[in-house]
C-alpha cells in the first residue's frame, strides 16, 4: 500500500481523539455522576447539588456535546488525510 | 365532544399518517427492505432513531420510575444515553463504511465464519423478541387506559398498524413513519411537562424549573421534595440506597448494551455517508435527549405534586391528610383504572401515604394512630395522569395517549425488522439458500416480519416471565454477546473466528445463567429462581440488572486469551478491517 504511512497516522489520530473523547465521556458520568457524587453533591449548583445535577441533566449534556464534537473532529481528520469521502 | 371520542380521533388521525406514509414509501428492493436504500438524511436518520429508541417504557414508565427511585433512578438517565457515545465513536461509523445489511453479516464476514453469524442471529433474535413483546404490551395497555378496550382489542389493532408500515414497507417505511412518531411523541410529552413546571414554580422549562424554588417557597423543589418524602419516612430523594458498585455496574451494562443493540445500530446502515453516521448519532442523542432531560424534572415535579395532595400540611397535624371523600376528580378516574387504590387501614376516612416498610418511622407512625401505607401509587400514572393532575384541556391528554401508542408501535417496527432481515438475509440467503433471488429473498423478507409480529403479539398477550425481565436480559445480553465481537472486530486485526464465538458464548452463556439463577426465566418449571433476588446472595454485590457489565468483561477477556492462542485471521479478513477504517 502506498499511502500505508498516511493511513497508519490518521488510525492513530483517530484513536488519540477517540481515547480522548471517552475520558471525558466516563469522568462526566461514572465519574461525577457515580464515583464522586458524594464529595460533589456538598456543592451547590443553582438549585441542585452538583452530583446530583451531573447524574440526572449534565451527563447527558456533555454526551450530546462530545458526539459533536467528535464528528467535526473526525471530518477534519479525514480531509487532512485526504481519506474523506467526495 | 367528550374525551374519548376526542382521544379516538387524535389516536386514529395518527394511524393513518402512519399508514399513508407507508403507501408513499413502499419498499422497491432488498435494499430498501434492510437499509432504506441508504439515503436517509442524518437529521431525519437522527430523528428516526430517537422514535426507534424510545419505547413504551421511555415514554409512559420512566419518569415514574425516577421519581420513586430518585437518584437511584439516574442509571436509566445515563445508561440509556451515554450507549451512544459509545456507538458515534466506536461503532457506528465503521459499521456504515462496511455497508452491508445487518449485525450478524457485519460478525460473519469479519470473522470468516457461518459459525459466529449464527449464534449472533441467536443473540439478535432473543434480545429482540424480550424487547418487542413489552412493546406489543404497551400498545395494548394505553389502549386499554384511554379508550376503555380490552387489552387484546388494543394490541390486534397494534399489530395490524405495524403490519402495514412494516411488512409493506421495510427499513423504508418505518424510517418515515418513525420521523412522525417522533414528532408526535415528544409533543405529547413536553406539552404537560411545561405546564407542571409553570404550576409548581413558575418557570416554563422543565429542566431550569427543576432547580427552581417553588411558587410562594423560599426554598429550591429539590430540597422541599427531600424534606417531605422523609418527613414520611422515604429515603431522601437526592441520594442514593443502592450499593455503588451496584450502580456503576447497572450504568456500564445499560450503555454497552444500548450501543449493542442490533435495531439501534442497524439504523446507522441507513445513512449515505460515514460522516453522516458521526453527525447522525449526535442528531439522535440531541432527540432522544430533549425527552431524556426532561423527565427526571417530571418525576421530580409530579412526586411533591402528589406528595402535598395527599399530605396537606406537617406530618402530625390531625387534619393535614386529605380527606377521601374530598379527593380529586383525577384521582376517581385513575382509581377507575387500577393504578391508585385506597385502603383505610385505621378507619379515619383520612388517606396516610407514607413508608411503611421503613422500621426508623414505624414508632412515629404508629404514635400518629397510622395503621399501615393506605394508598397503593403505580408508577406509570406519573406520566400518564399528569395532564389531568394539571388541569390541562381534553386534547393534551388525547396526544399524551397517541404519543404512548407511537413510542411504542416506532420501537415495536423497529425491533420487527432485524428480526426478519436476520432471518431472511442471515439465515435463508446466508446460510441455507445463498442463491435465492432478489425478488424472492424480499419476499421472504416480508413473510418473517409478518410471522415476527404474530408472534411478538402472542407474547404481549400472554407475557412469559422473560419479557418482565428486559432491562436485565435485553441489555445484559446484548451487552456481554453482541458488543464484544463488533467492537474487537474493528478495533483488533488480530481477533479470530475462535475468540469471537468463544467470547460471545461465554457471555450469553454466563448473563443468561446469573439473570435464569435470580429472576426466573425460561426454567420456572424446574425450580427457577434457585436464590432469592436480594444483595446478600449476589456476585460482588451485582444485582441481575448490572451483571451484563461483568459478563462483557468476561467476554473480552476469553476473547483475547483465545485469539492470542489460535491462528491469525487470514488476510482477506485484516483487509477488510483495513477498509472499514478508513472512510474512503
Amino acid at each position: 500500500m502506498s499511502n500505508g504511512n498516511s493511513a497508519e497516522r490518521y488510525w492513530r489520530a483517530n484513536l488519540r481523539l477517540v481515547a480522548g473523547c471517552l475520558a471525558v465521556w466516563f469522568i462526566a458520568s461514572l465519574g461525577f455522576g457515580v464515583i464522586l457524587v458524594e464529595p460533589l453533591n456538598r456543592i451547590r449548583f443553582f438549585g441542585f447539588e452538583l452530583g446530583f445535577w451531573f447524574a440526572q441533566q449534565g451527563s447527558i449534556l456533555v454526551f450530546i456535546a462530545l458526539i459533536f464534537y467528535y464528528a467535526w473532529r473526525m471530518n477534519r481528520l479525514d480531509r487532512e488525510h485526504d481519506l474523506d469521502e467526495q | 365532544m367528550d374525551l374519548t371520542t376526542l382521544t379516538y380521533i387524535v389516536v386514529g388521525a395518527s394511524f393513518a399518517l402512519y399508514i399513508g406514509i407507508a403507501i408513499w414509501s413502499r419498499a422497491a428492493d432488498t435494499s430498501d427492505f434492510y437499509v432504506a436504500g441508504k439515503h436517509v438524511h442524518p437529521v431525519a436518520n437522527g430523528m428516526a432513531t430517537a422514535a426507534d429508541w424510545m419505547s413504551a417504557a421511555s415514554f409512559i414508565s420512566m419518569a415514574g420510575l425516577i421519581a420513586y427511585l430518585g437518584y437511584d433512578g439516574s442509571v436509566y438517565l445515563m445508561g440509556w444515553t451515554g450507549g451512544y457515545v459509545l456507538l458515534a465513536l466506536l461503532l457506528a461509523p465503521y459499521l456504515r463504511k462496511f455497508g452491508k445489511f445487518t449485525v450478524p453479516e457485519f460478525i460473519g464476514e469479519r470473522y470468516d465464519s457461518r459459525a459466529a453469524r449464527i449464534v449472533a442471529v441467536i443473540c439478535l433474535i432473543v434480545i429482540s423478541f424480550t424487547y418487542v413483546a413489552g412493546q406489543m404490551r404497551g400498545v395494548g395497555i394505553v389502549f386499554s387506559r384511554f379508550l376503555e378496550v380490552p387489552i387484546g382489542v388494543g394490541l390486534v389493532v397494534g399489530m395490524g398498524v405495524v403490519f402495514t408500515y412494516a411488512v409493506l414497507g421495510g427499513m423504508r417505511g418505518i424510517t418515515y413513519t418513525q420521523i412522525a412518531q417522533y414528532c408526535v411523541l415528544i409533543f405529547a410529552y413536553t406539552v404537560p411537562a411545561v405546564f407542571i413546571a409553570l404550576q409548581i414554580t413558575g418557570m416554563p422549562i422543565p429542566q431550569i424549573a427543576f432547580g427552581s424554588t417553588v411558587q410562594g417557597d423560599s426554598v429550591s423543589l429539590l430540597e422541599k421534595l427531600d424534606q417531605v418524602v422523609t418527613a414520611l419516612g422515604f429515603p431522601e430523594y437526592t441520594s442514593g440506597t443502592k450499593g455503588f458498585f451496584d450502580v456503576f455496574c447497572i450504568t456500564v451494562a445499560l450503555m454497552v448494551g444500548t450501543a449493542g443493540l442490533p435495531h439501534v445500530i442497524v439504523r446507522f446502515f441507513t445513512v449515505p455517508r460515514v460522516r453522516d453516521a458521526r453527525y447522525s448519532a449526535g442528531w439522535a442523542l440531541l432527540f432522544i435527549g430533549i425527552l431524556y432531560l426532561t423527565a427526571p424534572a417530571v418525576g421530580s415535579m409530579a412526586r411533591l405534586n402528589l406528595m402535598e395532595t395527599i399530605q396537606t400540611g406537617p406530618v402530625g397535624a390531625p387534619d393535614s391528610n386529605l380527606l377521601y371523600d374530598e379527593r380529586p376528580d383525577w384521582f376517581r378516574t385513575w382509581e377507575g383504572t387500577g393504578l391508585l387504590a385506597f385502603e383505610d387501614r385505621n378507619g379515619d376516612g383520612r388517606i396516610q401515604y407514607y413508608n411503611d416498610q421503613n422500621p426508623e418511622f414505624a414508632a412515629e407512625a404508629e404514635a400518629l394512630g397510622w395503621n399501615g401505607n393506605e394508598l397503593q401509587v403505580d408508577r406509570d400514572i406519573i406520566v400518564l395522569a399528569n395532564p389531568e393532575i394539571a388541569s390541562l384541556p381534553d386534547w393534551v391528554i388525547a396526544l399524551v395517549a397517541a404519543g404512548g401508542i407511537a413510542a411504542a408501535l416506532s420501537t415495536a417496527a423497529g425491533l420487527l425488522l432485524v428480526i426478519s432481515a436476520a432471518v431472511s438475509h442471515d439465515l435463508l440467503k446466508g446460510v441455507f439458500l445463498p442463491n435465492i433471488s432478489e425478488r424472492r429473498e424480499l419476499l421472504a423478507g416480508r413473510i418473517s416480519a409478518a410471522v415476527a409480529i404474530f408472534i411478538a403479539g402472542l407474547l404481549g398477550y400472554f407475557p412469559p416471565a422473560f419479557v418482565a425481565q428486559v432491562v436485565a436480559f435485553a441489555f445484559g445480553l446484548a451487552a456481554a454477546s453482541l458488543f464484544p465481537p463488533i467492537l474487537l472486530g474493528i478495533f483488533s486485526k488480530r481477533m479470530n473466528k475462535q475468540g469471537a464465538i468463544a467470547g460471545m458464548l461465554t457471555g450469553l452463556l454466563f448473563t443468561y445463567a446469573y439473570i435464569e439463577f435470580f429472576k426466573g426465566l425460561f426454567l420456572r418449571w424446574a425450580g427457577s429462581p434457585f436464590a432469592d433476588d436480594v444483595a446478600e446472595n449476589w456476585l460482588f454485590g451485582v444485582s441481575p440488572e448490572g451483571i451484563g457489565a461483568l459478563g462483557m468483561v468476561l467476554n473480552f477477556v476469553v476473547a483475547l486469551t483465545v485469539s492470542r492462542m489460535t491462528a491469525a485471521p487470514p488476510e482477506r479478513v485484516q483487509e477488510l478491517v483495513e477498509y472499514i477504517r478508513a472512510p474512503r
